[in-house]
C-alpha cells in the first residue's frame, strides 16, 4: 500500500462547539462529525466488488482493515471525478471501515450548534436524506453530511 | 449491564449445562455419590449466586430443586420422574437467564409456584414414596433432614439457610476449579447475616454431614473434568488454574493482526529475494519461522474441543428415552478432537438433529430389540478424530438400520428416481435419498422427528462449511453418519484465478480438476441451442463465464475453441466455470464481508494476498445456482430419464453422424434410413409450395431438418431417404459425416422439434434426430391436409419403458392412421387395457418390474381382452427370443427400428381386429 495517510490528531473538545472535518464533494461544502472520522487517506488498488450497488467503488486494503469504499460523488449523483484527484475519509460504522471518496479535505471547524439550520425545504430529496442541517460560513454553505443515514440508505438499497 | 451480572450469566449457563449433563448420568447410576454431589454443588452454586445479586426468582427456584436434590444425599430413592422434575426447573432457570440477558438484569416478572409447590411436595414424599426400595442406601439421618424443612417456612424466597452458609464455607477452599463461583459466593454470609435469630445454634449441628460431602466434591470435580463432556476451558483438567478466560473478541483481534503480519512478513521476503546477500537475509528468515509459529499459535487458541458441541446431547438423549419409552445409552469417543469455534457453532444443529434421528427411528423399541436378540438397552455412539485437515465425526446407532425398500417407494412417490433406475442402484446411492428435501420414511410423524425437514438441512448446513456427509447403513445392524468436515473455516486453500482482468479466489474444495480446451484437445465445448457444455470423458458439464456472471466481462459471444475451465462440483452438481487464467494455489485468510456488500451473491468473502491487494472470494454454492439454470433443471430431470431407460437396452445402435444448419453433428439412427442419396438440386420442383423431388419414378417431399440448412439452386446435397408404407420422403441435410456403432445414451433432452435430445457419441455432445417429426411433416400434415379427415383405422396401445422408443414408434403409428395411448409400464398398460378398448397392442420385450412377457401372458389370461394381437418389439433378434415371445402369446415380433415391418404387422393383425370390432 503506496498511499499516504495521516490520522487527525483528536482535539478535546472544548467548550460547546460541534467539530466538523470539512469535505468538498464536487462544488460543495460538507461538514462531518470529527467524532466520525478516523483519518484521512488517499485510496490505491481498490478491488473491484462484483454486481454491488454502484455507489460502492471497491474494497482495499489499509493497514491490514479491508475498507469498502463509497463514492459520495455518485452517492449524491454527481458526476464521477477525475482518477488523480481522489481523496477518502475513513470511517468507522458498527464496527466496519468504510472510506468516503470525496474530492478535497479541508480545514477542522469548530461551530456552536446553536447556529445549524435546518434543511431549505427545496434540497434536492435525495441529498436531503443524508443531510442534516446547513451551516452558514463566511461565503459559502456548508451541509451537514450523517454518515449513518448514508450508510443505512445503501442497505436499504441492497435489501430492496 | 454491569461486569459482574456478566460473569454471573456465563456462569451460570456453563454451570446448568453441566448440571444437565450429570443429572442425566445420576439418573442412571443413583447410587454414585459423586455425581450427587456434583450437581447438588452446582445448583447450589446457582442459588448462592443468585442469592447474592438479588435475584429472587431464580434463588427460589434453585432453592427447591437443591431441597429435593439434599432428600437424594440423604439416600431417599432416585426415580425418573424427580429427576425429570429438576431438569425442568433447570430448563426454566435457563429462561429466566435468557431473559435476564435481555433485560440487562431485570428480573421477568412471573412465579415459579407451580415447579416450586411440585418440588417441594416431591421432597417431602422423597422417603415415602417407593418405601419398599428404601433399602439399599446407608440408613438416612433424619434430624437434619427436617432442620432446612422448618427454616424454610420462615424464610423469604432466595435467602439461603445457615446450614447452607456453612457448607459453603467448608467447600470453599477445597474446590480449585470453582475459583471464579467462589468468589461470588464468599460474600454470602454478610447478606443473611441479618436475620442472626437462630443461627449459631443451628449451624453447628449439621456441619459433620455436609463435611464428608465437601471433601468428596474435590474428587467430584476432577471426575468432572474427565468426563467427555468437560467444559471447554477447564480442558486442561485439575491444572485449569493455568488457564485464563479470553474474551472471544480479543482473540479475532490477535488473529487479524497475525494475518497482517504475515502479509508483511510476505512482502519483505519478496523484497530481499530481490535484493542479493543482503544483510537482511538472516533476520528475516528468522521473523518468516517466528511469524509462522504465531499464526499456529494463534490458530490453535480458537481451537475447541469438539465435546463442546456434544454437550447437550446426553440431557436430549435421555427425554427422548423418555418420550419414547425406548432405552438408549449413549457413547461419546474423541470429545477432545479440537477444531476451530466457528466451525463448530455450524455443527451443533446437524449433530443434535442427527442424534434425534438416531434416537427415533434408528433404535427400535425394547421389545423389539429383545425380539431381534439385540441387548434392549440401545446404543448411539458419536465418535470423533482428525483425519488429514478435516475432522471425522461419526453418529452410529445399532438400530434396525436404513429400511432401502422403503427409501426406494419413498424415492419413487416423490419422484426421485424411477423403478428402472432404483434397481441399478447401489444399497448406499439409495441411501443417499434420504438427504433430499422433505424426505421422511418414517411411518409416522412424532413431534422429534419424520417431518421430512432436516436431513436436507443437515447435509446443506454441512456443505456449508465445506463438509460432506455419508450414511452406511446394514438392515437389522444399524446405520452410521459419517460427518467429514474442515478443521477450519479462516484460512483455507484457494485457488487464484483471474476473468475480467480481475483475480479472485475459488476454494480448492470446490474445485475438482483444471481442464484446457484447445481446438485440438480431448475435451471440447460445444453449443447446444445457446447454451455451451463441455464434453469431459464421459459426461456433458453447463459451462458458465465467471466474468461475465459476475457483470464484470462484456457481454457477447465467445470464442469456445481455447478456453480454461476449472470443473467444480458443489453436493452433487458438477458443471464448468470459464476463466481467463489460473495462477497459483494460496492458504487464504477469509475476511468477512462489510454490512452492505453481505448479501451479494456469488461473492462469499474477501482476503488479501501476499502483495496486498484485496480479492473476492467467490462462492461456489453461488455459482452452481446459476449454472442450474431453469433450462437445466428440466433437462437433468428429462436427461436422466431417458438416460437411465437407455442404459438398459445396453446394446450399442448403428447411427448416421450428419451436420444440418449449424456445425454440431447431428445424428439419426441408421436402422430408420432408407437410402443415401445425392439430391441433385436443379431438378428440385414446387408442389403447393413444398419441395418435392422425382424419385425412382415417384413424387417424394423433400423435408429439411432445420431453416438453416442450405438451400441451394445447383449442384448436389446429401439427402437421407425414408420409406414409410409406400410413402417416401427425402431428408435434407449438409453433409454426411460418418456412421458409428454407439450406445444410444441420451443426456439432455431438447425443446428442439426435430431433436429427441442429445447423446454423446465418440466424445462429442450429439443432437439425436427426431424421424418422426420429419415424417409428420411430410406425410402428416402436409398428405393429410390433401387426404381430409381420414378415419382413424384403430386404438393401438404402446407399451414401452423407454421415453425415446414412444417418442420414435409413436408418431409413425399416429403417421399411418391410427390413435395412440402410451404406456411406460406394463402395470399402465394392463388399467389402461380396463379402461378402454384397443385394436391391438405393441409392446417393448424388455422392461423392468414386468417384462414383456409376463405382460403378454397377463393379457391372454384375461378373457374380456385375451384375443388382442400383441406385436413385440425387441432389439433383440435371436430366435431363442422369438420363440419364447411366441410362447407367451405375443402375435408377431417385430425389430425395434424397423418401422415399415411394424405397421404392415399391424396392417394385417390389426386390421382384422378392427374389422371384427366393427
Amino acid at each position: 500500500m503506496t498511499s499516504t495517510s495521516l490520522v487527525i490528531a483528536r482535539q478535546e473538545t472544548t467548550g460547546a462547539g460541534a467539530q466538523y472535518v470539512t469535505v468538498r464533494i464536487g462544488p460543495q461544502l460538507f461538514g462531518l462529525p470529527i467524532e466520525m472520522v478516523h483519518e484521512v487517506f488517499v485510496p490505491d488498488h481498490i478491488t473491484r466488488v462484483p454486481l454491488s450497488t454502484p455507489e460502492i467503488e471497491g474494497v482495499l486494503n489499509l493497514r491490514g482493515r479491508i475498507v469498502t469504499m463509497i463514492n459520495m460523488r455518485t452517492m449524491l449523483g454527481l458526476k464521477a471525478h477525475a482518477e488523480n484527484k481522489r481523496m477518502a475519509v475513513g470511517i468507522e460504522h458498527h464496527g466496519e471501515s468504510y472510506g468516503l471518496m470525496i474530492d478535497e479535505v479541508g480545514e477542522v471547524l469548530v461551530l456552536e450548534p446553536g447556529r445549524r439550520e435546518s434543511n431549505p425545504t427545496n434540497l434536492d430529496p435525495h441529498w436531503a436524506d443524508i443531510v442534516t442541517g446547513v451551516y452558514r460560513l463566511k461565503g459559502q454553505l456548508m451541509l451537514v453530511l450523517d454518515v449513518d443515514l448514508a450508510l443505512g440508505r445503501l442497505n436499504t438499497a441492497r435489501a430492496a | 449491564m454491569d461486569d459482574l451480572l456478566r460473569e454471573f450469566l456465563t456462569e451460570t449457563n456453563e454451570s446448568l449445562d453441566v448440571a444437565d449433563v450429570e443429572l442425566v448420568k445420576f439418573e442412571q447410576d443413583p447410587n454414585n455419590a459423586q455425581i450427587l454431589n456434583n450437581i447438588f454443588r452446582l445448583v447450589h452454586t446457582i442459588k448462592g449466586t443468585c442469592g447474592f445479586i438479588g435475584l429472587s426468582r431464580l434463588a427460589a427456584l434453585a432453592h427447591a430443586a437443591e431441597t429435593l436434590m439434599d432428600k437424594f444425599r440423604e439416600g431417599a430413592p432416585v426415580q425418573s420422574e424427580q429427576v425429570g422434575l429438576v431438569l425442568q426447573t433447570v430448563d426454566r432457570i435457563k429462561e429466566l437467564m435468557a431473559e435476564l440477558e435481555v433485560r440487562e438484569g431485570v428480573e421477568p416478572e412471573g412465579s415459579d409456584q407451580d415447579l416450586i409447590s411440585q418440588l417441594e411436595i416431591m421432597a417431602e414424599h422423597a422417603f415415602d414414596a417407593v418405601p419398599a426400595v428404601v433399602a439399599p442406601p446407608p440408613p438416612p439421618p433424619k434430624v437434619p433432614a427436617k432442620v432446612p424443612q422448618q427454616l424454610e417456612r420462615e424464610m423469604l424466597p432466595g435467602e439461603i439457610p445457615l446450614d447452607e452458609l456453612d457448607r459453603i464455607f467448608n467447600e470453599t477452599p477445597v474446590d480449585p476449579p470453582k475459583k471464579k463461583e467462589v468468589a461470588l459466593a464468599k460474600p454470602e454470609p454478610a447478606a443473611p447475616a441479618k436475620n442472626t435469630l437462630p443461627a449459631p445454634a443451628k449451624a453447628k449441628e449439621p456441619t459433620p454431614a455436609p463435611a464428608a460431602p465437601a471433601r468428596k466434591s474435590v474428587a467430584a470435580a476432577d471426575d468432572e473434568h474427565k468426563a467427555p463432556a468437560a467444559r471447554g476451558d477447564d480442558h486442561a483438567g485439575s491444572v485449569s488454574s493455568q488457564s485464563i478466560r479470553v474474551n472471544v473478541g480479543v482473540l479475532e483481534h490477535l488473529m487479524t493482526m497475525v494475518s497482517e503480519l504475515v502479509l508483511t512478513r510476505n512482502q519483505l521476503m519478496e523484497i530481499a529475494r530481490r535484493q542479493e546477500d543482503s544483510e537482511y537475509k538472516v533476520p528475516l528468515q528468522r521473523l518468516s519461522n517466528v511469524t509462522a509459529e504465531l499464526q499456529e499459535a494463534v490458530m490453535r487458541t480458537r481451537m475447541q474441543p469438539i465435546g463442546n458441541a456434544w454437550q447437550k446431547l446426553p440431557r436430549i438423549v435421555r427425554d427422548l428415552a423418555q418420550e419414547l419409552g425406548k432405552q438408549i445409552e449413549l457413547e461419546q469417543i474423541g470429545a477432545e478432537t479440537e477444531l476451530d469455534r466457528q466451525v463448530l457453532d455450524q455443527i451443533k444443529d446437524p449433530l443434535t438433529h442427527m442424534v434425534r434421528n438416531s434416537a427415533d427411528h434408528g433404535l427400535e423399541m425394547p421389545e423389539e430389540r429383545r425380539a431381534a436378540g439385540k441387548p434392549e438397552k440401545g446404543t448411539i455412539r458419536l465418535s470423533a478424530y482428525h483425519e488429514g485437515g478435516h475432522v471425522i465425526v461419526e453418529i452410529s446407532d445399532d438400530g434396525k438400520g436404513l429400511d432401502v425398500a422403503r427409501i426406494k417407494q419413498k424415492a419413487l412417490d416423490n419422484g426421485l428416481a424411477t423403478e428402472s433406475e432404483l434397481a441399478k442402484m447401489s444399497d448406499s446411492q439409495v441411501f443417499r435419498f434420504i438427504f433430499a428435501a422433505g424426505f421422511s420414511t418414517a411411518a409416522k410423524v412424532t413431534n422429534v422427528s419424520g417431518r421430512g425437514v432436516g436431513m436436507d438441512v443437515v447435509r446443506s448446513n454441512i456443505e456449508v462449511i465445506g463438509g460432506t456427509v455419508e450414511v452406511r447403513s446394514k438392515q437389522g445392524s444399524g446405520s452410521t453418519f459419517v460427518i467429514k468436515i474442515p478443521l477450519t473455516l479462516a484460512i483455507v486453500p484457494a485457488l487464484i484465478v483471474e476473468a475480467a482482468k480481475e483475480r479472485f479466489a475459488v476454494p480448492q474444495s470446490a474445485v475438482i480438476e483444471l481442464v484446457r480446451v484447445q481446438p485440438n484437445s480431448e475435451h471440447q465445448v460445444k453449443r447446444l441451442k445457446e447454451s455451451p457444455v463441455l464434453c469431459l470423458r464421459e459426461k456433458l458439464l453447463p459451462i458458465v463465464n465467471l466474468g461475465k456472471l459476475l457483470g464484470m466481462a462484456p457481454e457477447g459471444e465467445e470464442n469456445l475453441e481455447d478456453l480454461l475451465i476449472a470443473v467444480m462440483q458443489v453436493g452433487n452438481q458438477t458443471f464448468g466455470v470459464v476463466v481467463d487464467a489460473v495462477s497459483h494455489t494460496e492458504e487464504i485468510v477469509v475476511k468477512p464481508m462489510s454490512s452492505v456488500l453481505r448479501q451479494l451473491p456469488m461473492v462469499s468473502g474477501s482476503t488479501i494476498l501476499g502483495d496486498g491487494r484485496v480479492i473476492m472470494i467467490v462462492d461456489p454454492a453461488g455459482l452452481a445456482q446459476v449454472a442450474a439454470s431453469p433450462e437445466e433443471e428440466r433437462t437433468s430431470e428429462l436427461a436422466a430419464d431417458a438416460a437411465a431407460r437407455l442404459r438398459n437396452q445396453g446394446a450399442t445402435t448403428s447411427l448416421l453422424l450428419l451436420r444440418a444448419g449449424s456445425g454440431d453433428v447431428k445424428a439419426v439412427p441408421l436402422s430408420l434410413v432408407t437410402r443415401l442419396e445425392e439430391l441433385e438440386l436443379e431438378k428440385v420442383e414446387t408442389v403447393n409450395g413444398h419441395p418435392v423431388i422425382q424419385y425412382r419414378g415417384a413424387l417424394i417431399p423433400l423435408v429439411h431438418v432445420n431453416d438453416k440448412v442450405k438451400r441451394g439452386t445447383t449442384g448436389t446435397q446429401p439427402m437421407l431417404i425414408f420409406s414409410d408404407e409406400g410413402r417416401v420422403m427425402g431428408l435434407v441435410v449438409d453433409e454426411i459425416v460418418d456412421i458409428v456403432e454407439a450406445r444410444l445414451d441420451m443426456q439432455l433432452s431438447s425443446d428442439a422439434p426435430e431433436a429427441l435430445g442429445a447423446a454423446i457419441i465418440d466424445g462429442q455432445a450429439t443432437e439425436i434426430l427426431d424421424v418422426g417429426h420429419f415424417l409428420s411433416i411430410a406425410f402428416g400434415d402436409w398428405f393429410e391436409s390433401h387426404d381430409g379427415d381420414d378415419d382413424r383405422l384403430g386404438k393401438i396401445l404402446l407399451v414401452d419403458d423407454s421415453l425415446f422408443y414412444r417418442n420414435l414408434i409413436e408418431p409413425v403409428l399416429k403417421g399411418a392412421g391410427y390413435e395412440v395411448v402410451t404406456c411406460a409400464s406394463a402395470f399402465d398398460a394392463l388399467e389402461a387395457l380396463t379402461a378402454s378398448r384397443f385394436t391391438a397392442i405393441v409392446s417393448d420385450l424388455d422392461m423392468p418390474e414386468m417384462d414383456g412377457f409376463q405382460f403378454a401372458r397377463a393379457v391372454r389370461s384375461e378373457p374380456s381382452i385375451a384375443g388382442l394381437p400383441i406385436i413385440a418389439l425387441s432389439s433383440d433378434r435371436s430366435s431363442d427370443s422369438i420363440d419364447k415371445a411366441r410362447g407367451a402369446g405375443f402375435t408377431d415380433y417385430i425389430a425395434k427400428f424397423d418401422r415399415s415391418g411394424l405397421i404392415a404387422a399391424l396392417k394385417e393383425f390389426a386390421g382384422t381386429a378392427h374389422g371384427e370390432a366393427a
